[in-house]
Protein backbone atom coordinates (compact mmCIF):
# COMPACT_ATOMS: atom_id res chain seq x y z
CA UNK A 1 0.00 0.00 0.00
CA UNK A 2 3.09 2.30 1.48
CA UNK A 3 6.20 2.47 -0.71
CA UNK A 4 8.75 1.02 0.81
CA UNK A 5 10.80 3.98 1.16
CA UNK A 6 9.24 7.40 2.03
CA UNK A 7 10.02 10.10 -0.45
CA UNK A 8 13.21 12.10 0.98
CA UNK A 9 11.68 15.94 2.55
CA UNK A 10 14.09 18.84 2.86
CA UNK A 11 14.16 18.50 6.48
CA UNK A 12 15.62 14.88 5.70
CA UNK A 13 18.10 15.76 3.07
CA UNK A 14 19.36 18.74 5.17
CA UNK A 15 20.48 16.82 8.62
CA UNK A 16 22.07 13.42 6.26
CA UNK A 17 24.32 16.26 4.50
CA UNK A 18 24.95 17.86 8.01
CA UNK A 19 25.82 14.13 9.43
CA UNK A 20 27.96 13.83 6.63
CA UNK A 21 29.37 16.73 7.02
CA UNK A 22 30.40 16.09 10.73
CA UNK A 23 31.54 12.43 10.05
CA UNK A 24 33.84 14.65 7.50
CA UNK A 25 35.90 16.85 9.87
CA UNK A 26 36.17 14.25 12.72
CA UNK A 27 37.44 11.68 10.17
CA UNK A 28 39.99 14.77 8.61
CA UNK A 29 40.79 15.75 12.32
CA UNK A 30 41.60 12.42 13.34
CA UNK A 31 43.62 11.71 10.03
CA UNK A 32 45.81 15.09 10.75
CA UNK A 33 46.49 14.36 14.44
CA UNK A 34 47.25 10.92 13.68
CA UNK A 35 49.57 12.52 10.95
CA UNK A 36 51.08 14.94 13.21
CA UNK A 37 51.37 12.19 15.76
CA UNK A 38 53.84 10.41 13.47
CA UNK A 39 55.65 13.43 12.38
CA UNK A 40 56.65 13.81 16.17
CA UNK A 41 57.17 9.89 16.96
CA UNK A 42 59.35 9.29 14.01
CA UNK A 43 61.22 12.79 13.26
CA UNK A 44 64.69 11.39 11.96
CA UNK A 45 63.59 8.27 11.78
CA UNK A 46 64.04 6.41 7.89
CA UNK A 47 65.46 10.27 7.33
CA UNK A 48 67.78 8.49 4.04
CA UNK A 49 64.50 7.68 2.37
CA UNK A 50 61.88 10.44 3.80
CA UNK A 51 64.36 13.54 3.05
CA UNK A 52 64.23 12.50 -0.65
CA UNK A 53 60.63 12.31 -0.42
CA UNK A 54 59.99 16.05 1.12
CA UNK A 55 62.34 17.60 -1.42
CA UNK A 56 60.54 16.11 -3.69
CA UNK A 57 57.43 17.01 -2.79
CA UNK A 58 58.66 20.64 -2.52
CA UNK A 59 59.67 20.56 -6.01
CA UNK A 60 56.20 19.16 -7.04
CA UNK A 61 54.57 21.60 -5.37
CA UNK A 62 57.07 24.60 -5.19
CA UNK A 63 59.58 24.76 -8.38
CA UNK A 64 57.62 23.04 -11.28
CA UNK A 65 54.84 25.27 -10.17
CA UNK A 66 56.72 28.46 -10.47
CA UNK A 67 56.32 29.16 -14.43
CA UNK A 68 52.67 29.29 -14.20
CA UNK A 69 52.71 31.29 -10.79
CA UNK A 70 55.19 34.17 -12.51
CA UNK A 71 52.08 34.60 -15.36
CA UNK A 72 49.49 34.48 -12.46
CA UNK A 73 51.50 37.50 -10.48
CA UNK A 74 51.68 39.54 -13.66
CA UNK A 75 48.04 38.64 -13.77
CA UNK A 76 47.00 39.75 -10.57
CA UNK A 77 49.15 43.01 -10.14
CA UNK A 78 47.38 43.71 -13.62
CA UNK A 79 43.45 42.89 -12.08
CA UNK A 80 44.28 45.08 -9.09
CA UNK A 81 46.04 47.62 -9.90
CA UNK A 82 43.84 47.84 -13.38
CA UNK A 83 40.48 48.91 -11.15
CA UNK A 84 42.06 50.29 -8.12
CA UNK A 85 44.16 53.20 -10.40
CA UNK A 86 40.87 54.42 -12.06
CA UNK A 87 39.16 54.29 -8.85
CA UNK A 88 41.62 55.56 -6.41
CA UNK A 89 42.56 58.54 -9.26
CA UNK A 90 38.62 59.60 -8.86
CA UNK A 91 38.84 60.16 -5.22
CA UNK A 92 42.44 61.64 -5.83
CA UNK A 93 43.86 58.78 -3.15
CA UNK A 94 46.37 57.07 -5.27
CA UNK A 95 48.88 57.30 -2.34
CA UNK A 96 46.92 54.14 -1.22
CA UNK A 97 47.77 52.17 -3.75
CA UNK A 98 50.50 50.47 -1.91
CA UNK A 99 48.55 49.96 0.78
CA UNK A 100 45.48 48.73 -1.10
CA UNK A 101 48.61 46.29 -2.62
CA UNK A 102 49.38 45.06 1.31
CA UNK A 103 45.53 44.40 2.12
CA UNK A 104 44.57 42.66 -1.30
CA UNK A 105 47.69 40.96 -2.27
CA UNK A 106 50.11 40.15 1.06
CA UNK A 107 47.09 39.77 3.05
CA UNK A 108 44.25 38.08 1.07
CA UNK A 109 44.44 36.80 -2.12
CA UNK A 110 48.15 35.68 -2.69
CA UNK A 111 48.15 32.73 -0.22
CA UNK A 112 45.01 32.54 -0.81
CA UNK A 113 45.55 32.19 -4.78
CA UNK A 114 48.74 30.16 -4.05
CA UNK A 115 46.57 27.44 -2.08
CA UNK A 116 43.72 27.09 -4.39
CA UNK A 117 46.16 26.82 -7.29
CA UNK A 118 48.25 24.26 -5.69
CA UNK A 119 44.98 22.34 -4.84
CA UNK A 120 44.35 21.93 -8.46
CA UNK A 121 47.64 21.36 -9.43
CA UNK A 122 49.21 18.76 -6.82
CA UNK A 123 46.00 18.60 -4.24
CA UNK A 124 44.28 16.17 -7.18
CA UNK A 125 47.57 14.41 -7.87
CA UNK A 126 47.51 13.49 -4.43
CA UNK A 127 44.46 12.03 -3.78
CA UNK A 128 44.77 10.24 -7.92
CA UNK A 129 48.24 8.73 -6.58
CA UNK A 130 46.96 7.65 -3.15
CA UNK A 131 44.01 6.64 -3.94
CA UNK A 132 45.44 4.30 -6.64
CA UNK A 133 48.08 2.77 -4.43
CA UNK A 134 45.42 1.84 -1.52
CA UNK A 135 43.18 0.34 -4.77
CA UNK A 136 46.16 -1.63 -6.38
CA UNK A 137 47.03 -2.92 -2.66
CA UNK A 138 50.47 -0.97 -2.29
CA UNK A 139 49.49 0.14 1.26
CA UNK A 140 48.94 -3.29 2.46
CA UNK A 141 52.44 -4.10 1.05
CA UNK A 142 53.91 -1.30 2.95
CA UNK A 143 52.04 -2.63 6.29
CA UNK A 144 53.72 -6.10 5.46
CA UNK A 145 57.15 -4.55 5.24
CA UNK A 146 56.96 -3.16 8.24
CA UNK A 147 56.64 0.53 6.88
CA UNK A 148 54.08 2.93 7.84
CA UNK A 149 52.01 4.63 5.35
CA UNK A 150 51.44 7.50 7.12
CA UNK A 151 54.99 8.15 7.98
CA UNK A 152 56.12 7.00 4.44
CA UNK A 153 53.39 8.67 1.67
CA UNK A 154 51.38 11.25 3.97
CA UNK A 155 54.08 13.21 5.52
CA UNK A 156 56.39 14.04 3.10
CA UNK A 157 53.55 15.33 1.53
CA UNK A 158 52.30 17.52 3.92
CA UNK A 159 55.84 19.06 4.69
CA UNK A 160 56.51 19.16 1.32
CA UNK A 161 53.36 21.02 0.67
CA UNK A 162 53.63 23.46 3.30
CA UNK A 163 56.92 24.74 2.38
CA UNK A 164 56.32 24.89 -1.05
CA UNK A 165 53.08 26.81 -0.95
CA UNK A 166 54.74 28.99 2.06
CA UNK A 167 57.54 29.87 -1.10
CA UNK A 168 55.19 30.14 -3.73
CA UNK A 169 53.32 32.47 -1.85
CA UNK A 170 56.03 34.92 -1.60
CA UNK A 171 57.26 34.28 -5.08
CA UNK A 172 53.71 35.03 -6.15
CA UNK A 173 53.25 38.19 -3.62
CA UNK A 174 56.49 39.75 -4.92
CA UNK A 175 55.36 39.42 -8.37
CA UNK A 176 52.46 40.83 -7.86
CA UNK A 177 53.52 43.97 -6.20
CA UNK A 178 56.04 43.92 -8.95
CA UNK A 179 53.89 43.60 -12.08
CA UNK A 180 51.22 46.38 -9.78
CA UNK A 181 54.16 49.10 -9.70
CA UNK A 182 54.58 48.44 -13.46
CA UNK A 183 50.74 48.42 -14.75
CA UNK A 184 50.42 51.78 -12.59
CA UNK A 185 53.40 53.19 -14.49
CA UNK A 186 52.20 52.28 -17.73
CA UNK A 187 48.85 53.60 -16.72
CA UNK A 188 50.76 57.02 -15.83
CA UNK A 189 50.40 57.40 -12.39
CA UNK A 190 52.83 59.67 -11.26
CA UNK A 191 54.73 57.72 -8.33
CA UNK A 192 58.56 57.21 -8.20
CA UNK A 193 59.42 53.33 -7.06
CA UNK A 194 60.66 55.01 -4.32
CA UNK A 195 57.40 55.88 -3.02
CA UNK A 196 55.43 53.00 -3.78
CA UNK A 197 58.14 51.15 -1.32
CA UNK A 198 57.92 53.09 1.11
CA UNK A 199 54.01 52.95 1.16
CA UNK A 200 54.20 49.42 1.12
CA UNK A 201 56.32 49.33 3.61
CA UNK A 202 54.40 51.79 5.86
CA UNK A 203 52.06 49.53 5.36
CA UNK A 204 53.20 46.09 6.87
CA UNK A 205 53.41 45.23 10.17
CA UNK A 206 55.22 42.25 12.00
CA UNK A 207 51.95 40.75 12.32
CA UNK A 208 51.78 40.58 8.53
CA UNK A 209 54.85 38.88 8.21
CA UNK A 210 54.34 36.33 10.89
CA UNK A 211 50.51 35.55 9.73
CA UNK A 212 51.77 34.98 6.23
CA UNK A 213 54.08 32.09 7.30
CA UNK A 214 51.71 30.72 9.37
CA UNK A 215 48.88 30.86 6.30
CA UNK A 216 51.04 29.78 3.70
CA UNK A 217 51.79 26.74 5.28
CA UNK A 218 48.93 26.26 7.37
CA UNK A 219 47.13 26.12 3.80
CA UNK A 220 49.60 23.63 2.24
CA UNK A 221 49.19 21.39 5.15
CA UNK A 222 45.68 21.99 4.75
CA UNK A 223 45.34 21.27 1.58
CA UNK A 224 47.76 18.10 1.37
CA UNK A 225 45.98 16.58 4.53
CA UNK A 226 42.57 16.56 2.93
CA UNK A 227 43.33 15.46 -0.06
CA UNK A 228 45.46 12.24 1.47
CA UNK A 229 42.76 11.58 4.02
CA UNK A 230 40.58 11.48 0.42
CA UNK A 231 43.08 8.84 -1.37
CA UNK A 232 44.31 6.72 1.90
CA UNK A 233 41.66 6.59 4.67
CA UNK A 234 39.45 3.94 3.45
CA UNK A 235 39.65 1.43 0.65
CA UNK A 236 39.14 2.64 -2.48
CA UNK A 237 38.20 1.02 -6.08
CA UNK A 238 39.50 2.57 -8.89
CA UNK A 239 36.51 3.30 -10.29
CA UNK A 240 36.05 5.86 -6.67
CA UNK A 241 39.31 7.43 -7.56
CA UNK A 242 37.57 10.31 -9.56
CA UNK A 243 34.72 11.03 -7.15
CA UNK A 244 37.30 10.89 -4.43
CA UNK A 245 39.30 13.46 -6.15
CA UNK A 246 35.84 15.66 -6.98
CA UNK A 247 34.87 15.39 -3.11
CA UNK A 248 38.47 16.23 -1.74
CA UNK A 249 38.67 18.90 -3.90
CA UNK A 250 35.35 20.79 -2.74
CA UNK A 251 36.61 19.79 0.95
CA UNK A 252 39.63 21.44 0.32
CA UNK A 253 38.42 24.60 -0.80
CA UNK A 254 35.93 24.54 1.98
CA UNK A 255 38.78 24.17 4.02
CA UNK A 256 40.42 26.97 3.56
CA UNK A 257 38.07 29.46 3.32
CA UNK A 258 37.67 28.39 6.80
CA UNK A 259 41.29 28.33 7.65
CA UNK A 260 41.61 31.85 5.88
CA UNK A 261 38.26 33.29 8.18
CA UNK A 262 40.27 32.19 11.05
CA UNK A 263 43.16 33.99 9.84
CA UNK A 264 41.01 37.38 10.14
CA UNK A 265 39.60 37.09 13.17
CA UNK A 266 42.70 35.99 14.67
CA UNK A 267 44.22 39.76 12.75
CA UNK A 268 41.37 41.71 13.98
CA UNK A 269 42.26 40.32 17.39
CA UNK A 270 45.55 40.71 17.57
CA UNK A 271 45.36 44.20 15.27
CA UNK B 1 47.71 -43.87 -3.48
CA UNK B 2 50.37 -44.84 -0.94
CA UNK B 3 49.47 -44.27 2.76
CA UNK B 4 53.75 -43.57 3.05
CA UNK B 5 54.92 -39.80 3.24
CA UNK B 6 56.91 -38.48 -0.45
CA UNK B 7 61.07 -38.84 0.12
CA UNK B 8 60.83 -35.08 -0.24
CA UNK B 9 58.56 -34.29 2.30
CA UNK B 10 60.12 -36.65 4.72
CA UNK B 11 63.02 -34.67 4.34
CA UNK B 12 61.20 -31.52 5.12
CA UNK B 13 60.02 -32.62 8.15
CA UNK B 14 63.18 -32.83 9.72
CA UNK B 15 63.79 -29.22 9.36
CA UNK B 16 60.81 -28.37 11.31
CA UNK B 17 61.02 -28.75 15.30
CA UNK B 18 58.36 -27.71 17.34
CA UNK B 19 59.15 -24.53 18.14
CA UNK B 20 55.47 -22.36 17.55
CA UNK B 21 55.73 -19.94 15.34
CA UNK B 22 52.02 -19.07 14.17
CA UNK B 23 49.20 -19.74 16.00
CA UNK B 24 45.33 -19.19 15.62
CA UNK B 25 43.27 -19.95 18.70
CA UNK B 26 39.13 -19.88 17.72
CA UNK B 27 40.24 -16.62 14.88
CA UNK B 28 37.86 -15.51 13.19
CA UNK B 29 38.78 -13.91 9.19
CA UNK B 30 36.89 -11.56 7.80
CA UNK B 31 37.53 -9.83 4.32
CA UNK B 32 39.91 -6.83 4.33
CA UNK B 33 37.84 -4.98 1.45
CA UNK B 34 33.90 -5.83 3.60
CA UNK B 35 34.62 -5.72 6.91
CA UNK B 36 31.10 -7.75 7.31
CA UNK B 37 32.21 -10.32 5.11
CA UNK B 38 33.40 -13.77 7.40
CA UNK B 39 35.86 -15.74 5.46
CA UNK B 40 36.67 -18.17 8.15
CA UNK B 41 35.24 -18.75 11.46
CA UNK B 42 36.95 -20.96 14.78
CA UNK B 43 40.45 -20.93 12.83
CA UNK B 44 42.69 -22.95 15.01
CA UNK B 45 45.95 -23.50 13.76
CA UNK B 46 49.49 -23.61 14.64
CA UNK B 47 53.28 -23.67 12.57
CA UNK B 48 55.67 -24.77 13.81
CA UNK B 49 59.38 -23.57 12.97
CA UNK B 50 60.44 -25.10 9.59
CA UNK B 51 57.55 -26.06 8.44
CA UNK B 52 56.20 -25.93 4.79
CA UNK B 53 52.47 -25.67 4.50
CA UNK B 54 50.28 -25.30 1.53
CA UNK B 55 46.85 -24.03 2.06
CA UNK B 56 44.62 -24.55 -1.07
CA UNK B 57 41.82 -22.86 -1.65
CA UNK B 58 39.10 -22.32 -4.60
CA UNK B 59 39.03 -18.63 -5.69
CA UNK B 60 36.97 -16.55 -3.49
CA UNK B 61 37.23 -18.77 -0.67
CA UNK B 62 39.20 -15.97 1.31
CA UNK B 63 42.87 -17.25 1.06
CA UNK B 64 44.17 -13.59 0.47
CA UNK B 65 42.50 -12.58 3.47
CA UNK B 66 43.63 -15.36 5.31
CA UNK B 67 46.98 -15.21 4.90
CA UNK B 68 46.74 -11.12 5.06
CA UNK B 69 45.81 -11.55 8.62
CA UNK B 70 48.60 -14.47 9.10
CA UNK B 71 50.95 -12.12 8.14
CA UNK B 72 49.43 -9.13 10.85
CA UNK B 73 48.61 -6.89 8.07
CA UNK B 74 44.76 -6.78 9.06
CA UNK B 75 43.69 -7.65 13.13
CA UNK B 76 41.30 -10.74 13.48
CA UNK B 77 38.11 -10.18 14.61
CA UNK B 78 38.02 -12.71 17.45
CA UNK B 79 40.26 -15.13 19.11
CA UNK B 80 43.60 -15.50 19.91
CA UNK B 81 46.38 -15.14 16.87
CA UNK B 82 50.57 -14.90 17.92
CA UNK B 83 53.86 -14.59 16.12
CA UNK B 84 56.39 -16.36 17.97
CA UNK B 85 54.35 -16.20 21.31
CA UNK B 86 53.92 -12.10 20.32
CA UNK B 87 49.83 -11.07 20.27
CA UNK B 88 49.00 -9.71 16.18
CA UNK B 89 48.95 -7.96 14.66
CA UNK B 90 51.93 -5.88 16.05
CA UNK B 91 52.18 -2.03 15.37
CA UNK B 92 54.06 -0.54 17.92
CA UNK B 93 57.09 0.54 16.83
CA UNK B 94 59.52 -1.31 19.75
CA UNK B 95 58.10 -4.39 18.53
CA UNK B 96 59.23 -3.56 15.06
CA UNK B 97 62.13 -6.11 14.85
CA UNK B 98 59.75 -8.94 16.05
CA UNK B 99 57.35 -8.04 13.41
CA UNK B 100 60.00 -7.83 10.64
CA UNK B 101 60.49 -12.01 11.07
CA UNK B 102 57.46 -12.52 9.26
CA UNK B 103 57.48 -11.64 5.77
CA UNK B 104 54.81 -11.90 3.02
CA UNK B 105 54.57 -12.04 -0.53
CA UNK B 106 51.35 -10.47 -2.05
CA UNK B 107 50.11 -12.54 -5.46
CA UNK B 108 50.71 -10.42 -8.35
CA UNK B 109 53.27 -8.56 -5.99
CA UNK B 110 52.01 -5.42 -5.52
CA UNK B 111 55.26 -3.12 -6.55
CA UNK B 112 55.54 0.24 -5.72
CA UNK B 113 54.46 1.68 -9.46
CA UNK B 114 56.30 5.05 -8.67
CA UNK B 115 59.65 2.98 -7.80
CA UNK B 116 61.95 0.74 -10.36
CA UNK B 117 62.50 -2.47 -9.18
CA UNK B 118 65.58 -2.12 -7.57
CA UNK B 119 63.91 0.93 -5.88
CA UNK B 120 61.44 -1.45 -4.96
CA UNK B 121 63.56 -3.91 -3.40
CA UNK B 122 66.39 -1.54 -1.63
CA UNK B 123 63.37 0.35 -0.03
CA UNK B 124 62.63 -2.21 2.88
CA UNK B 125 66.73 -1.85 3.63
CA UNK B 126 66.98 1.67 3.11
CA UNK B 127 63.74 2.15 5.47
CA UNK B 128 64.83 0.06 8.29
CA UNK B 129 68.57 0.47 8.38
CA UNK B 130 68.85 3.89 7.33
CA UNK B 131 71.03 3.35 4.51
CA UNK B 132 71.56 5.90 1.10
CA UNK B 133 70.89 3.79 -1.57
CA UNK B 134 74.25 3.56 -2.56
CA UNK B 135 74.83 1.71 0.59
CA UNK B 136 72.47 -0.73 -0.32
CA UNK B 137 73.67 -1.77 -3.69
CA UNK B 138 75.93 -4.80 -2.89
CA UNK B 139 72.60 -6.53 -0.76
CA UNK B 140 70.68 -5.48 -3.64
CA UNK B 141 72.56 -6.98 -6.43
CA UNK B 142 72.60 -10.15 -4.38
CA UNK B 143 68.98 -10.23 -4.64
CA UNK B 144 68.46 -9.32 -8.33
CA UNK B 145 70.80 -12.13 -9.13
CA UNK B 146 69.28 -14.35 -6.20
CA UNK B 147 65.77 -14.19 -8.23
CA UNK B 148 67.06 -13.58 -11.92
CA UNK B 149 65.91 -10.02 -12.15
CA UNK B 150 69.06 -8.30 -12.58
CA UNK B 151 67.92 -7.71 -16.55
CA UNK B 152 64.84 -5.62 -15.08
CA UNK B 153 66.35 -3.55 -12.02
CA UNK B 154 65.85 0.13 -14.01
CA UNK B 155 62.44 -1.36 -15.05
CA UNK B 156 59.14 -0.12 -13.82
CA UNK B 157 56.77 -2.62 -12.62
CA UNK B 158 54.16 -1.64 -14.84
CA UNK B 159 56.69 -2.55 -17.88
CA UNK B 160 56.89 -6.00 -16.45
CA UNK B 161 55.00 -9.17 -16.87
CA UNK B 162 53.07 -10.58 -13.93
CA UNK B 163 55.45 -13.47 -13.30
CA UNK B 164 58.61 -11.22 -12.73
CA UNK B 165 56.34 -8.58 -11.23
CA UNK B 166 56.09 -11.57 -8.69
CA UNK B 167 59.75 -12.40 -8.58
CA UNK B 168 60.25 -8.74 -7.95
CA UNK B 169 58.12 -8.91 -4.98
CA UNK B 170 59.99 -11.72 -3.64
CA UNK B 171 62.88 -10.27 -3.35
CA UNK B 172 62.04 -7.22 -1.63
CA UNK B 173 60.74 -9.33 0.34
CA UNK B 174 63.56 -11.35 1.10
CA UNK B 175 65.86 -8.17 1.84
CA UNK B 176 65.06 -8.05 5.61
CA UNK B 177 65.84 -12.11 5.65
CA UNK B 178 62.33 -13.20 7.07
CA UNK B 179 62.33 -16.47 9.38
CA UNK B 180 58.96 -16.76 7.85
CA UNK B 181 57.79 -16.86 5.10
CA UNK B 182 54.00 -16.15 3.39
CA UNK B 183 52.97 -16.42 -0.11
CA UNK B 184 49.92 -15.79 -1.22
CA UNK B 185 48.68 -18.14 -4.88
CA UNK B 186 52.87 -17.37 -5.48
CA UNK B 187 52.36 -20.07 -8.89
CA UNK B 188 49.17 -18.49 -9.64
CA UNK B 189 48.94 -16.66 -13.55
CA UNK B 190 52.70 -18.19 -14.32
CA UNK B 191 53.89 -20.55 -17.25
CA UNK B 192 55.40 -23.92 -16.47
CA UNK B 193 59.25 -22.66 -16.76
CA UNK B 194 58.50 -19.76 -14.00
CA UNK B 195 56.23 -21.94 -11.93
CA UNK B 196 59.37 -24.69 -11.37
CA UNK B 197 61.86 -22.05 -11.16
CA UNK B 198 59.50 -21.07 -7.97
CA UNK B 199 58.42 -24.30 -6.59
CA UNK B 200 62.32 -24.90 -6.97
CA UNK B 201 63.57 -21.87 -5.07
CA UNK B 202 60.79 -21.91 -2.13
CA UNK B 203 61.63 -25.87 -1.92
CA UNK B 204 64.96 -25.03 -1.01
CA UNK B 205 64.39 -22.21 1.45
CA UNK B 206 62.41 -24.33 3.09
CA UNK B 207 65.36 -26.97 3.45
CA UNK B 208 68.29 -24.10 3.94
CA UNK B 209 69.52 -21.43 1.11
CA UNK B 210 72.68 -20.68 1.11
CA UNK B 211 71.38 -17.08 1.34
CA UNK B 212 70.46 -17.73 4.83
CA UNK B 213 73.60 -19.47 5.38
CA UNK B 214 71.94 -23.01 4.92
CA UNK B 215 69.20 -22.30 7.53
CA UNK B 216 65.82 -23.72 6.73
CA UNK B 217 63.07 -20.73 7.29
CA UNK B 218 59.58 -21.09 7.65
CA UNK B 219 57.04 -21.18 4.33
CA UNK B 220 53.45 -21.12 4.17
CA UNK B 221 52.05 -20.83 0.60
CA UNK B 222 48.36 -20.74 -0.83
CA UNK B 223 47.15 -22.20 -3.60
CA UNK B 224 44.44 -23.58 -5.92
CA UNK B 225 46.39 -26.48 -6.68
CA UNK B 226 47.67 -29.10 -4.36
CA UNK B 227 49.30 -31.73 -6.49
CA UNK B 228 52.20 -28.75 -7.39
CA UNK B 229 52.86 -28.92 -3.93
CA UNK B 230 53.32 -32.75 -3.70
CA UNK B 231 56.39 -33.78 -1.98
CA UNK B 232 57.53 -29.80 -1.16
CA UNK B 233 54.79 -28.57 1.49
CA UNK B 234 55.10 -31.14 4.41
CA UNK B 235 51.71 -30.11 6.12
CA UNK B 236 48.06 -28.99 3.92
CA UNK B 237 45.79 -27.25 4.71
CA UNK B 238 42.17 -26.51 3.12
CA UNK B 239 39.91 -23.70 3.33
CA UNK B 240 36.63 -23.56 2.52
CA UNK B 241 32.64 -22.74 2.93
CA UNK B 242 34.33 -20.30 5.81
CA UNK B 243 36.13 -23.40 7.20
CA UNK B 244 39.82 -23.98 8.05
CA UNK B 245 40.69 -27.58 8.46
CA UNK B 246 44.00 -28.55 8.50
CA UNK B 247 44.50 -32.01 6.24
CA UNK B 248 47.91 -33.04 7.84
CA UNK B 249 50.46 -34.56 5.03
CA UNK B 250 50.11 -35.60 1.75
CA UNK B 251 49.31 -38.96 2.54
CA UNK B 252 46.38 -37.52 4.71
CA UNK B 253 45.81 -35.36 1.48
CA UNK B 254 45.31 -38.65 -1.09
CA UNK B 255 43.26 -40.37 1.58
CA UNK B 256 40.86 -37.60 2.03
CA UNK B 257 37.28 -37.93 1.26
CA UNK B 258 36.38 -34.37 0.74
CA UNK B 259 35.48 -34.09 -2.87
CA UNK B 260 37.30 -30.54 -2.94
CA UNK B 261 40.54 -31.73 -1.55
CA UNK B 262 40.45 -34.45 -4.66
CA UNK B 263 39.68 -31.64 -6.90
CA UNK B 264 42.33 -29.41 -5.75
CA UNK B 265 44.76 -32.27 -5.63
CA UNK B 266 44.38 -33.26 -9.70
CA UNK B 267 42.67 -30.47 -11.09
CA UNK B 268 43.30 -31.56 -14.45
CA UNK B 269 41.72 -35.16 -14.02
CA UNK B 270 38.69 -33.71 -12.59
CA UNK B 271 35.71 -34.59 -14.94
CA UNK B 272 33.38 -31.61 -14.88
CA UNK B 273 30.11 -31.85 -15.86
CA UNK B 274 28.75 -29.10 -17.77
Amino acid sequence: MFPSRLPRSYVNYTGRTFFRLLFTIQGIGAFALITFGVMISKFGRASEVIRPLVRKEISRSGVKLLPMFIFMSAALGLLVIGQMVSLLSRVGAVDYLGTVMVVVIVRELGPLITALLVLARVGTQNVVELGTARATGEVEALEALGIDPMHYLVVPRVVGMALGTFALTIYLILGSLISGYLWAFLQGVPMRPGQYLEQLASSLTWIDFAFLALKTCGFGAVVAMVTCYHGLAQPLRLEEISNATVRAVAQAVIACVMFDALFIVLYLIVS
Amino acid sequence: MTETAHPNETAAATNASTQPVITMREVTVKSLRDQRTVVAEQVNWQVNAGEFWAIAGLHRSGKTDFIMLAAGVMAHAHGEHEFLGERMPIFPEESLAHRLKLGLVFDGGHLFNHLTVAQNIALPLQYHRNLPAAEVEPALAELLELTGMKEFARSRPCAMGRSWQQRAALARTLALKPEVLLLDSPLSGLDQRQQNWWLAFLERLAKGHPYYSGKPITVVVTTDNLWAWRGRANRFALLADGRFDVIGRWADVEKSNNPLVQELMSPAETTVNI
